[in-house]
């Protein structure tokens, strides 16, 4: 059995203007030990995936429906006090800014024994042992000096290490990282992502990244999901679809790159914007941006302005898309009239 | 009539473009800023061992830069942050006064310029900002964002030539004229930034700042405003000084490059020569950090430590604590740029002396 399994996750938002669907039908799993990133551009919902899977959506938000396993157990259905074991201690969470996630009146030696002692039955001796330890991990030079040392008394890079340290500080079984490094410089970020990665596998612990760069996606995940106007649209092998996307929006979004343009060309761009969810089109939400709402032979394929696509799975791929759809149908078909 | 025209035009080109292959647009000259910390003349009075000093800091923002953009060009500078690389193009479009050093537009000396003098220097080069939500002035319709640069710099222009010209211009950057009645709040990132390129358009510039002015759109509506960008620079025959951090960006965009670093250009080249050959250890390890979609795991280039901070400037070389081929010369000489064979300028002293 995977170690977080996710079904149909619906959430919503109650506003002043009537119900807004955040997410819907979002399903993925993750294994033990693996690595699956989020991608989508703002809007899209991946900060809300992250964020509903420990139940931090706060109100008007609600989870309207769906299921969030973890190890066994339905995250969904537990009370606020089962829940807080749960956070924190077997998943726990990095987020983007890492001024705003430190305590600022607290020292970095004091948050990490609270983080400890909220946990487990230990002295505070021990919990600065294990604090000393983890900021060893993250390679922070003179971490005795750090403990004692206050949030803004750090650079930037030095305070993502921390949060990183605090991540690890009990051992968890997932880690999920929403967009840990867009607030660095590249440099910075390289070497942040390294030593996530580094500790992750050394730990065997999963981690789902949340980020909108895919250069970091194809470098540290090895699965992925991307996500558009609240739903998954295609999720698979990392590999697989960057070399290989099925969904229009994510060959938009891969072409769109400068890197994969010849320097001084036109890029290749998406036209418009991303939907407000307050007013998503009709069938598949990406259709006024698509190229491919005719058919090669120039027929309108009216499912995509009428008809939510589902999935249909192409290789090892999962694609929400008709015209996808309708490929592999006649893909079937060709074969089965020899 | 247009035959007429254009053989009266020829003359005029042929001149400006001997002219264009003698003189940059742009040349910037040992620009020095640094900004102080310590407040007003009272606040830097300080007790010290019983006697009253006087005790300054300055943040170091640019220390000694040079350089030159040629007509037609697209000069990027890339660096990460707090290497100054926003101060320069501030300070070039006299936002801000420079500490010392001097800029040339076009021949002329500009940078002591007062701001009448400057009127005219301004209609000729515009700006365009980072942020499309701060730029554009909330309580102002989007003709009138449009209309106040022409009112200010065609003061002669009747009513009708000035709506004729806010309309060619967003025309000309893909937002449908009839919504000029609305407030930039209506508009989406990307369209809001379509309107502060308009903006920077509508006087007709020849040279353009433009200090990261995709760095806070998503992805898809990135390859929108670059692409708008160069096809502005196609048919109006712009010079762009283009800030950024996104190295990808630069490759696509730039004919020319210089890396910054902590307030001193370390690498200048073409963006060719640059991403096949980077010589400055830090230009090598900037690119090693792109993170790229094609190889699993590439060879990153680690340094070492962080950058240090431009209040109090390292000795020598600025990059020497992080430089993995620093000897005691870096750390005591401040190295200049230096042309190498291929006219690429590197401040090295490895590569200087060939260690490199």
């Amino acid at each position: 059995m995977a170690l977080l399994e996710v079904n149909q996750l619906d959430v919503r938002f109650a506003l002043r203007q009537g119900e807004v669907r955040a997410l819907r039908d979002v399903t993925f799993s993750l294994e033990r030990g693996e690595r699956l990133g989020i991608v989508g551009e703002s809007g899209a919902g991946k900060s809300v995936a992250a964020f509903s899977l420990l139940n931090l959506i706060s109100k008007p938000g609600f989870i309207a429906g769906g299921d969030i396993i973890f190890d066994g157990q339905p995250l969904t259905q537990m009370t606020e006090r089962e829940l807080r074991k749960v956070r924190g201690n077997r998943i726990s969470m990095i987020f983007q800014d890492p001024m705003m996630t430190l305590n600022p009146v607290l020292s970095i030696g004091d948050q990490m024994v609270e983080c400890l002692k909220a946990h487990r039955r230990i002295s505070t001796r021990e919990a600065r042992a294990i604090a000393l330890d983890r900021l060893r991990q993250v390679q922070i030079p003179s971490p005795e000096k750090r403990l004692d040392q206050y949030p803004h008394e750090l650079s930037g890079g030095m305070r993502q290490r921390i949060i990183i340290a605090i991540a690890l500080l009990l051992d968890p079984d997932i880690i999920i990282a929403d967009e840990p490094t867009t607030a660095l410089d590249v440099t910075i970020q390289a070497e942040i992502m390294a030593l996530l990665l580094a500790l992750c596998e050394s730990h065997d612990v999963a981690l789902i990244l949340i980020t909108h760069d895919l250069g970091v996606v194809s470098q540290v995940t090895q699965r992925m999901l991307v996500m558009y106007a609240g739903r998954v649209i295609e999720q698979g092998p990392t590999r697989e679809i960057i070399n290989d996307p099925q969904h229009p929006y994510t060959q938009g979004l891969l072409n769109a790159l400068p890197q994969m343009a010849t320097p001084g060309d036109k890029l290749n761009q998406i036209r418009g914007s991303m939907p407000s969810l307050t007013h998503l089109p009709s069938g598949c939400a990406f259709h006024p941006r698509c190229d491919f709402i005719n058919r090669a032979d120039g027929t309108p394929r009216s499912a995509c302005i009428k008809q939510v696509p589902g999935f249909v799975t192409s290789g090892h791929c999962r694609v929400a898309c008709h015209m996808v759809a309708e490929m592999l149908e006649e893909r079937r078909l060709k074969e089965e009239t020899p | 009539m247009s035959a007429q025209a254009n053989t009266l035009a020829a003359p005029t080109t042929a001149v400006q473009d001997s002219e264009a292959s003698a003189q940059p647009l742009l040349q910037i000259r040992n620009l020095r800023k640094r900004f102080s910390l310590s407040g007003d003349f009272l606040d830097q009075l300080r007790f010290k061992g019983g006697k009253l000093v006087r005790h300054q800091e300055y943040v170091h923002a640019i220390n000694g830069v040079s350089l030159d953009i040629q007509r037609g060009e697209a000069l990027c500078v890339v660096g990460e942050s707090g290497c100054g690389k926003s101060t320069v193009a501030r300070t070039v479009m006299g936002l801000i006064a420079p500490s010392s050093g001097e800029i040339h537009y076009d021949g002329t000396r500009i940078d002591q310029l007062n701001s009448r003098q400057l009127l005219p220097y301004r209609k000729r080069m515009q700006m365009i900002f980072q942020n499309p939500y701060a730029s554009l002035n909330p309580r102002m319709t989007i003709q009138q964002t449009l209309e106040e640069p022409l009112r200010l710099h065609h003061p002669g222009w009747n009513r009708q030539q000035v709506t004729d010209k806010v309309e060619e211009v967003m025309h000309s950057v893909g937002i449908n004229p009839d919504w000029g009645k609305r407030f930039g709040h209506e508009f989406s990132g990307g369209q809001r930034q379509r309107i502060a390129i308009a903006r920077a358009l509508a006087v007709d510039p020849e040279f353009i700042v433009a200090d990261e002015p995709i760095s806070a759109l998503d992805v898809s509506i990135q390859a929108q405003v670059l692409n708008l960008l160069m096809e502005a620079q196609q048919q109006r025959h712009l010079t762009y000084l283009f800030i950024t951090h996104d190295l990808a960006v630069v490759e696509h965009f730039g004919t020319r490059v210089a890396v910054m670093y902590l307030g001193t250009v370390c690498e200048i080249a073409t963006t060719a020569t640059l991403f096949a050959q980077p010589r400055h250890p830090y230009t090598q390890a900037l690119l090693s950090s792109i993170p790229r979609l094609d190889d699993d795991r590439p060879q990153h280039i680690r340094l070492s430590g962080e950058v240090p901070t431009p209040v109090d400037l390292p000795s020598g070389c600025v990059f020497h604590g992080r430089c993995p081929y620093a000897n005691e010369r870096c750390k005591q000489e401040i190295p200049v740029l230096q042309a190498q064979d291929d006219g690429t300028q590197v401040a090295c002293h490895a590569v200087e002396e060939g260690r490199l």
